[in-house]
């Protein structure tokens, strides 16, 4: 089966405080904070948007992955901010990390899991013989409404993973995916913000689909929370990813890894591929990951990856999300406000 | 007119339930009184059903026609019931109404709201206010009650302490009712460190948003041994009415029609508050448990604080209050609260009520209001 090549890594440096929002809106930020599980997150620079995010971490996906560009065959971009609603964020990325012509190129919607659809998409197209590599990315430059609890968290950043079938830093042993008509979360064409189903989004959404997605993977492979090194899941919060971790029987050092949220906000598709790359950042050679991503509407993609020796050749090479995550600068809401475009100019 | 009797109670699991419609809801409470009273269907004569607002939780209006057609019941008369958060009581004392005048024999009065449909359900329960002079003006059910529990605290010394100690009690009981939406116990001190709603209510002292029904099974207190050896029979079914304003209030640390709603039905039943071995009260939020000990007429205005904080109010105290759990606990969906808490004290004077048993309770009592107190419903029942 395919396996990641390379990944990489964007976040933008800047960053609200909880507290900053809180204040802004009289909410008491200690409940949020606490609630959540969040304490600040990344906000996109007036320049930024899912086309820069995406391949600033392609750029850094292939720096790990030491290939000639020109041998991606296809390149998948998954988000639900991709800045066209007609014309592909993917040729933007492809034509910048030198990828085109000789390729085939797509832009992918399932609100926060289009990412590892990408990926999933790749390792059919790499495991069939059609291509030799693909690049698959998660990224977002998340809209929440003035006011809504949503803007506590909808954050800007994303990851790319080229996918191969050789060459690999870490195998991708196998993958399930779980999922149902469930509209817990939209947003329809025209709409600014999207619409959610309040407490709806958990029980009978993000829990249902992620838990479905790891319990089918484990009942698929026999495995269980035991005999895996590292587990990460997507975050829409840190509380959420906490509670998913502990019903499927995950220890905290296991799933700690991987949770970013508290520090960098939800980055929607971006989400479940950064987590997994900081996992990625820290794994040893040989450990096996669970990774399951969640996206509204509903379902959720597990995997099961085991790292290769080749990890601690590569890793280096662009990087980590710890140091990329430490280059932050605070913005104030009217800065926030400007930037994320909640300005209206006359 | 006739003395009723009830046969047969039922009441789903309260709480969130995504998985179950409101036709789903109701019906299960339905058949679940039916089997409960060993009646049939085909036995059933009319239905009535409280619900305060479908329209704007599901948009479905004409839930008398969709209930009897969904659980089978056409083509006998089927009547919904609005009195907002007391309509379930009032259709209650519409069942009771047409058993009593000989109109209907076997009598089903059910209760059902579906509340988690809509992502805000503020909107909808504040049109139990008075909607041009108080929701518009951007006041809600927490704020309306706070400043009743202010003024209470203002008038009579009632400590935020006491006001915590009526959702203590409640969840202390709902940990032993497995139909509770919260059976979980919690502390004084959780109570007062939850998040702030509206000086001085915070989340812990509000009932929840709920899903859910209950259904009880009347007939002719002299038909009953056909069907039970275990009949409860209604010794009064009261209702009043007060202001639908808070300000209109000549005080708003008293529920008018609570008081005069039970000083009727004492009258009815020839019974007075000293010959009551449970009540269950409408607390929807914790204040209301309070105004609602001294309204009825269980202590002197003023002490109702006291009698929560005295233990008075628990199971094994003077006057058990909500060993359901209350609407703090049980849960509060709008229009089922009023059969539910019928049910409750059925179970309870039929020896049925487990771990939070009223030890050898003869006879029980529900109070059920609908907004502020523009309503209220007020039902004795005795072994």
């Amino acid at each position: 089966m395919a396996g990641i090549v390379g990944y990489g890594v964007y976040i933008p440096s800047y960053r609200i405080k909880v507290e900053e929002i809180a204040r802004v809106w009289g909410d008491d930020p200690q409940a949020i904070s606490r609630g959540l599980v969040v304490e600040e997150k990344s906000v996109p620079g007036p320049d930024e948007d899912t086309a820069t995010i995406s391949v600033e971490a392609a750029r850094n996906a292939l720096r790990r992955s030491q290939i000639d560009p020109s041998e991606i065959g296809a390149v998948y971009v998954g988000s639900e901010s991709h800045p066209y609603a007609v014309k592909p964020t993917a040729t933007i990325v492809a034509e910048a990390v030198e990828a085109t012509p000789e390729m085939t190129a797509a832009d992918l919607e399932f609100a926060c899991k289009a990412g590892t659809a990408g990926i999933q998409a790749c390792m059919g197209l790499v495991d069939s013989g059609i291509i030799k590599y693909g690049l698959a990315v998660g990224a977002d430059t998340a809209q929440g409404a003035p006011g809504d609890a949503l803007e506590y968290t909808a954050s800007a950043g994303g990851a790319a993973y080229v996918i191969g079938g050789k060459n690999c830093l870490a195998d991708i042993k196998e993958t399930y995916s779980f999922t149902t008509d469930t509209p817990d979360f939209y947003r329809r064409e025209g709409m600014p913000y999207p619409r959610h189903g309040g407490r709806f989004t958990g029980e009978p959404a993000y829990f249902k689909h992620v838990l479905g997605a790891a319990r089918g993977m484990m009942e698929k492979t026999g495995l269980s929370a035991d005999d895996f090194d590292y587990a990460v899941f997507h975050q829409p919060n840190g509380k959420f990813y906490l509670k998913a971790a502990r019903k499927l029987g995950f220890e905290s050092e296991q799933v700690k890894p991987g949770l970013l949220t508290p520090v960098i906000g939800n980055t929607y598709s971006g989400a479940t591929p950064v987590g997994l790359a900081a996992t990625l950042d820290v794994a040893e050679p040989g450990a096996r990951i669970l990774a399951v991503s969640y996206g509204s509407g509903a379902g959720s993609d597990a995997f099961i990856i085991e790292v290769n020796d080749l990890i601690e050749e590569r890793r280096d090479l662009a990087p980590s999300v710890a140091e990329i995550i430490k280059n932050k600068r605070y913005v104030d809401y009217a800065l926030y406000a400007k930037f994320k475009g909640k300005l209206r100019m006359a | 007119m006739r003395d009723v009797a009830v046969i047969g109670v039922s009441q789903t699991k309260f709480g969130e339930l995504w998985d179950v419609s409101f036709r789903d809801m109701i019906t299960e409470a339905g058949l679940g009184a039916i089997e409960d009273a060993g009646v049939e269907g085909a036995d059933l004569d009319a239905m009535y059903v409280g619900n305060m607002s479908a329209g704007l939780f599901i948009k479905q209006e004409h839930i008398s026609s969709l209930i009897a057609d969904h659980a089978g019941l056409t083509p006998i008369p089927s009547t919904r019931v609005e009195a907002a958060c007391a309509s379930g009581g009032l259709a209650l004392r519409s069942g009771i109404m047409a058993v009593a005048s000989g109109y209907h024999d076997i009598v089903i009065a059910a209760g059902v709201e579906k509340m988690t449909d809509v992502v805000d359900p503020t909107p909808a329960i504040a049109t139990a206010s008075d909607q041009e002079w108080e929701a518009q003006q951007g006041v809600t059910f927490p704020s309306l009650y706070a400043m009743m529990a202010r003024r209470h605290m203002y008038e009579y010394g009632t400590t935020r302490e006491q006001l915590a100690m009526v959702s203590v009690i409640n969840h202390e009981n709902a940990s032993n009712n497995p139909r509770a939406q919260f059976p979980m116990k919690v502390t004084v001190e959780q109570v007062m460190n939850s998040t702030m709603v509206a000086d001085p209510l915070r989340l812990l002292d509000c009932s929840p948003i709920s899903d859910g029904a209950a259904a009880v099974i009347l007939c002719p207190a002299d038909m009953a041994r056909e069907y039970t050896d275990t009949p409860v029979y209604v010794k009064a079914s009261a209702q009043a009415s007060g202001t639908i304003a808070l300000h209109d209030r000549r005080d708003i640390t008293r529920i008018d029609a609570t008081v005069n709603a039970a000083r009727n039905a004492f009258k009815m039943a020839k019974l007075t508050p000293g010959d009551i071995d449970l009540v269950e009260v409408h607390d929807c939020f914790s204040i209301n448990g309070i105004l609602a000990v001294e309204d009825l007429g269980f202590v002197e205005k003023g002490e109702g604080g006291r009698a929560f904080e005295d233990g008075m109010t628990r199971i094994d105290g003077d006057i058990p209050v909500n060993p359901s759990g209350g609407l703090k606990a049980r849960g509060h969906p709008l229009g089922a609260t009023g059969i539910a808490q019928a049910a409750e004290v059925v179970w309870q004077l039929r020896g049925e009520a487990g771990k939070r048993q009223v030890e050898g309770a003869e006879i029980g009592m529900t109070h059920n209001i609908g907004g502020t107190g523009g309503t209220a419903a007020v039902h004795i029942f005795s072994r």
